[in-house]
């Protein structure tokens, strides 16, 4: 099985700042990690890999520095990694970088099965995993929870909803958008950590992988970001003791003050 | 301060370190309240190959020596001196036969314990034989292609979870410490049980234990060097994995300091931070001091015994007492730190306090240890 793994580079905290006057995120003095959700993805493909055999690529479309970021999932058994980076990408949204990552799909060729992360913790778009999906013209499930079979060109997954699960089969090649409970990622290894440290990262441009510069970064970017900001969440809240019924019977006097309508 | 370690051994380090903050820390408290053997993280150390950096290459290990077996040990106690024990208590069962194993015995139990697959132990010490090592009564007896072992040994770690044991026991009772010989014993062997799980005040993750020998037969195979060399490969082992005790009293001592420092900041009385006064600040850059000439001095011991060297009980010995002693000075010092809450078992420096004692009594204690460093001494100066 070959197996794509999509991995982003974000910032290592909660609080993203913004830079106000451009909308964009300030990556300065801040330590960058690889998107949370990804890691999920990659112990899934290596995960695949131990069972069925193959390659793991590690994929990403970054500023250069996202190589050192790559370089770690091979510590961890990633194959190979390729970085798409070019000045060309830059400013891309969703539809641009699922352009780009398509290309760089095509460009690794040969590939059953893509595993993005279910979003990334920066944007929080959940977009990318699909729109690369459709720019591949492959079938695609997100929230994914659990593989309950792969073989050559057939999976069958569970895909996580609010009140329980989905089994989904699809054929391959396929992209699947995977949640933290699919598994838990493992550290790296001390082999390949040294193997890790002499591995080749691929940096690949747009002209690498053949991609169409109208299409990639700012220009190839239909979405315009405006305006950025945090929401303030200031609910007061308070909770109730009690047992069941006390807790129940409180909640209900609270309420009648409240001057809500209530039932029964 | 920099070490000057090689690139290997910093992502050893970094690795170990990742363990433990990820891995051990979250559970340490628990582990040691309930007495739980760290199996789990056996399996996480296996899975990062981390088992295997003292063994050599050929036998499925790294090919590293002690300073990488010291620097695993250093960063895992840093979050749990007792499950760190695990890891090298399995180290003091396995150099015996690095030492002192032929070739098929290295190939039949070096490559299972590199991977992490086998843990191992060293049986020594007897009801009668502690720091007097020579008070061993255990017998082993050639009888056709066995030994037959009979006897207690005491106190020994990893008893019961290892899967490899070597064990000195007596071939000659005639010729004393000369009579000992070392064999490795396989967990399930007829004969070879396990005694009672002793309740300890420290390092409560680690399992000490009971090996009983009741005419438990091995095959002479399982003979380590000649017999008559017991004592020696003994000897020779405890020399080389003291730095490993230095190590585990360094890392503890280096987890209690963190968390005195923390607490010092966090903790106002007075208005103020605790760490503004002179009287914290001095305890903490005293802990600082003897954490760092510590480490300087284990470090240094592990490169020299890599190094090829012959002689070095001395060296060894001093490291041991060295660490160990800071240890037991720092963990109390982060306990008088952190005052009342130190005491408090929902803090994690009480338990630092009493992990770090172990470190001044086994692999002989740090009066014996005195005890080898003055002879040396004599003994070089009288050559003078
Ligand atoms: C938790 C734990 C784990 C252990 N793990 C192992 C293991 O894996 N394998 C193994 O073989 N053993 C193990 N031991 C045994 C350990 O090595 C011995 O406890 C240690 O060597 C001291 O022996 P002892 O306890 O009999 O003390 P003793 O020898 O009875 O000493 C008692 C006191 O007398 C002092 N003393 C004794 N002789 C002298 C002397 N000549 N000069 C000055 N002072 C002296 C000692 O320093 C000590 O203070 C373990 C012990 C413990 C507690």
């Amino acid at each position: 099985m070959n197996i794509v793994v999509c991995v982003k580079q974000v910032p290592g905290t909660m609080e993203v700042k913004m830079n106000k006057e451009t909308n964009t995120i300030i990556r300065e003095g801040v330590e960058a990690i690889i998107n949370p959700f990804d890691t999920y993805a990659i112990e899934e493909g290596l995960r695949i890999k131990e069972q069925t055999g193959g390659r793991v690529t590690a994929l990403s479309m970054g500023i250069p520095a996202v190589a050192e970021l790559l370089r770690s999932t091979i510590g961890l058994g990633v194959d190979e990694a390729v970085l798409l980076s070019d000045r060309a990408f830059a400013g891309a949204d969703t539809l641009a970088t699922a352009y780009a990552l398509s290309k760089g799909v095509d460009k690794i060729g040969n590939v059953d099965l893509i595993i993005c992360g279910k979003q990334a913790t920066d944007g929080d778009t959940a977009q990318v995993g699909p729109s690369l999906a459709e720019k591949l013209g492959y079938p695609h499930t997100t929230y994914v929870r659990k593989i309950e079979e792969i073989r050559d060109g057939y999976i069958r997954c569970q895909r996580m909803t609010e009140d329980g699960y989905e089994v989904v089969e699809m054929p391959l090649p396929a992209v699947i958008t995977v949640v933290k409970e699919i598994n838990e990622p493992r550290l790296p290894s001390l082999k390949n950590m040294m193997r890790a440290k002499k591995a080749v990262i691929n940096v690949w441009t747009a002209d690498d992988i053949g991609a169409d510069k109208n299409l990639c970064g700012l220009k190839g970017s239909p979405t315009q970001v405006v305006k950025t900001f945090v929401p303030v969440h200031e609910i007061e809240s308070e909770m109730i003791e009690g047992d069941a019924a006390e807790q129940a019977k409180k909640l209900a006097e609270k309420l009648m003050t409240m001057k809500f309508p209530v039932c029964g | 301060m920099n070490y000057f370690l090689t690139e290997e051994q910093q992502m050893i380090k970094e690795l170990a370190a990742k363990i433990a903050e990820e891995k051990i820390a979250p559970v340490a408290i628990q582990y040691d309240e309930e007495g739980k053997f760290p199996h789990d993280i056996m399996k996480v150390l296996a899975d990062s190959d981390l088992c295997g950096v003292y063994i050599p290459e050929e036998y499925g290990g790294l090919g590293g020596g002690i300073l990488e077996m010291a620097l695993v040990v250093e960063e895992l106690s840093r979050a749990c001196g007792g499950i760190s024990l695990a890891f090298a208590g399995t180290g003091l069962g396995t150099f015996p036969i690095i030492l002192f194993g032929n070739d098929e015995q290295k190939q039949k139990y070096l490559p299972d314990i590199a991977s992490g697959k086998k843990l191992a132990a060293f049986g020594l010490t007897e009801a009668d034989a502690g720091s007097d090592a020579a008070g061993v009564r255990t017998t082993a007896v050639l009888d056709g292609d066995e030994y037959v072992l009979n006897g207690t040994k005491q106190w020994i770690t990893n008893g019961g979870e290892a899967d490899v044991y070597t064990v000195v026991a007596c071939t000659n009772r005639s010729k004393g410490a000369r009579g000992f010989s070392a064999f490795i014993v396989e967990k399930g062997t007829p004969g070879f049980s396990f005694g009672k799980k002793e309740n300890k005040m420290g390092i409560r993750a680690s399992c000490t234990s009971e090996l009983v020998f009741e005419n438990c037969r091995i095959p002479k195979e399982n003979l380590l060097a000649r017999e008559g060399m017991g004592f020696i490969v003994a000897m020779k082992t405890l020399d080389r994995t003291r730095p490993g005790v230095a190590a585990q009293a360094l890392g503890i001592a280096q987890g209690a300091f963190e968390e005195a420092v923390k607490y010092s900041k966090q903790r106002v009385q007075f208005g103020q931070p605790i760490s503004s006064f002179q009287a914290i600040q001095h305890i903490l850059a005293d802990m600082a001091i003897q954490i760092e000439a510590s480490r300087a001095l284990v470090y240094q011991t592990c490169r020299f015994i890599d190094s090829g060297a012959k002689d070095f009980s001395k060296e060894s010995a001093m490291c041991k007492v060295f660490a160990s002693d800071t240890a037991m000075k720092v963990t109390t010092d982060a306990v008088q730190v952190l005052g009342g809450y130190g005491y408090m078992k929902e803090y994690p420096v009480e338990k630092k306090m009493r992990d770090a004692k172990i470190t001044q009594i086994y692999e002989g204690t740090n009066q014996i240890q005195r005890n080898v460093i003055a002879l040396e001494l004599i003994k070089e100066f009288s050559k003078k």
